[in-house]
């Protein structure tokens, strides 16, 4: 329980953060426009092929905003001196992680979604009738990128050439979770709309498995 | 210094018997013709290559709960091995794909994970020239070494449910496999050249990270007078 409200109260902080600023939103939703523009510079694709590589490229864009987004999120603590004051102020350190991956994947899903629709238009991709399941596959999967990339933020955070550092660690742990996601939603955006089951269960084992190795090593990762 | 000279060039004798046996004692694949003889090698790297990272595995979760420099010294020595055998992997591979599939690589399951592996140990490596002071960079190179070989099962899955063409097991596959028994001697004597290989480079690279480590230790004492 008092994991629970330390919890509440710590996502409060990092929605407030987050939400008096916007900082990562802004920056993030104009960086993968960006990669759609410059998808479609050096491609070419016509409409099906638009549709072929849709799926892999929403993802590959939502990974690398994903990598640019997570990067504060323990910086900012070291930045400002508050990792002790925070460490202090909560029994079980897993709280901290608890509450900056919740807002991490919020993060993430907010702009995953603000994105869709230009996504949609952009490549014609019709995906107002699979809305629901795509809904679910855009939260496993920023789940999935949430979780290592929250742990890996924090040891980056400790490192020199922060910022190069993240991305090296995350995206190779990333793997399962861009193989699935991306797989999926190509399922889900093709001329016969299915739904993966597979490509879902791998996903909520990924996740399974890093929210577990988090919760058993995450102390570990805050010690000074 | 004699000692490991001697065990050096023992190893070296039977690498050299090894490979002379799998080039002229074990007779020439049916289909493949000469250029499976690269296998004896491939195989026994990459089993080579897993041990050394099943090793840092243990190492790394040893060094989280016990914090002895030991431990971490014997993370990063079998990681810089595994690569070492992980790149002999990488390399063979294609030499033998590029005439018996006609292209040098295929993003196929086995092929894909050994490159993600690759990749994770080379990450493992630069966080921990990027992390200066050894206690931090010990710990938090440890975990994420943790967090990086629980991600292997998960890989592994993940791509052989998206795409298989690597070859199906030969040694301890489902019936119909096997191996002609010349072919077999020679594959266990390489496995077990390549396994004394394994330890005498992990033997010599543990040894100079612990070396480092008193020379670390000397300097700060001579700062501190």
């Amino acid at each position: 329980m008092e994991l629970l409200s330390n919890t509440a109260v710590l996502l409060g902080k990092e929605l407030r953060t987050e939400f008096r600023s916007r900082e990562l939103l802004t920056t993030t939703v104009v960086f993968v426009l960006l990669i759609f523009m410059l998808f479609s510079i050096t491609f070419h694709p016509t409409t099906s092929e638009s549709q072929q590589f849709g799926p892999g490229l929403l993802w590959v864009a939502f990974l690398f905003a994903a990598s640019l987004m997570l990067q504060p999120c323990f910086l900012r603590e070291q930045t400002n001196d508050t990792l002790s004051a925070l460490r202090l102020s909560v029994g079980d350190p897993f709280a901290i992680f608890f509450a900056k991956l919740t807002a991490n994947t919020f993060f993430l899903l907010l702009m995953e979604l603000l994105m869709l629709p230009f996504f949609a238009g952009f490549f014609n991709v019709h995906i107002l009738s699979v809305l629901p399941q795509l809904f679910l596959v855009l939260f496993l999967g920023s789940l999935g990128i949430a979780i290592p990339g929250t742990a890996f933020s924090a040891i980056s955070a400790q490192a020199r050439m922060r910022e190069l550092m993240l991305p090296l660690l995350l995206l190779p742990v990333l793997t399962p979770i861009l193989i699935a996601t991306t797989d999926v939603t190509a399922g889900l955006l093709g001329a016969e709309p299915s739904l993966n089951f597979a490509g879902l269960g791998i996903m909520i084992g990924f996740d399974v498995v890093f929210l577990t190795a988090l919760w058993l090593f995450g102390e570990y990762l805050l010690e000074e | 210094m004699v000692k490991s000279i001697f065990k050096a060039t023992i190893l070296f004798v039977l690498i050299a018997v090894t490979a002379y046996l799998a080039f002229y004692y074990a007779p020439i694949e049916k289909s493949m013709g000469v250029i499976q003889k690269i296998f004896y090698l491939h195989i026994a790297s990459a089993f080579s290559a897993f041990v050394a990272f099943g090793i840092c595995f243990y190492a790394n979760l040893r060094y989280v709960f016990t914090r002895r420099p030991k431990s971490d010294w014997l993370g990063v020595s079998a990681a810089e091995v595994g690569l070492a055998f992980i790149s002999v992997v990488l390399i063979t591979g294609p030499i033998w794909a590029h005439p018996v599939w006609g292209i040098y690589w295929t993003w196929d399951a086995r092929l894909t994970l050994t490159f993600v592996l690759g990749l994770l140990y080379v990450s493992y490596l630069l966080l921990r020239s990027m992390i200066e002071e050894p206690d931090k960079r010990a710990l938090l190179s440890a975990l994420f070494g943790i967090f990086a070989f629980l991600d292997v099962p998960l890989v592994y899955f993940s791509i052989r449910w998206w795409r298989t063409q690597h070859p199906q097991p030969v040694i301890l596959g489902g019936p119909g496999s096997g191996l002609e028994p010349r072919m077999r001697i020679s594959y266990l004597l390489m496995w077990g050249a390549l396994t004394g290989l394994l330890i005498l480079l992990l033997n010599a690279r543990y040894k100079l990270e612990a070396l480092r480590a008193s020379v670390e230790q000397l300097r700060r004492e001579a700062e501190v007078r």
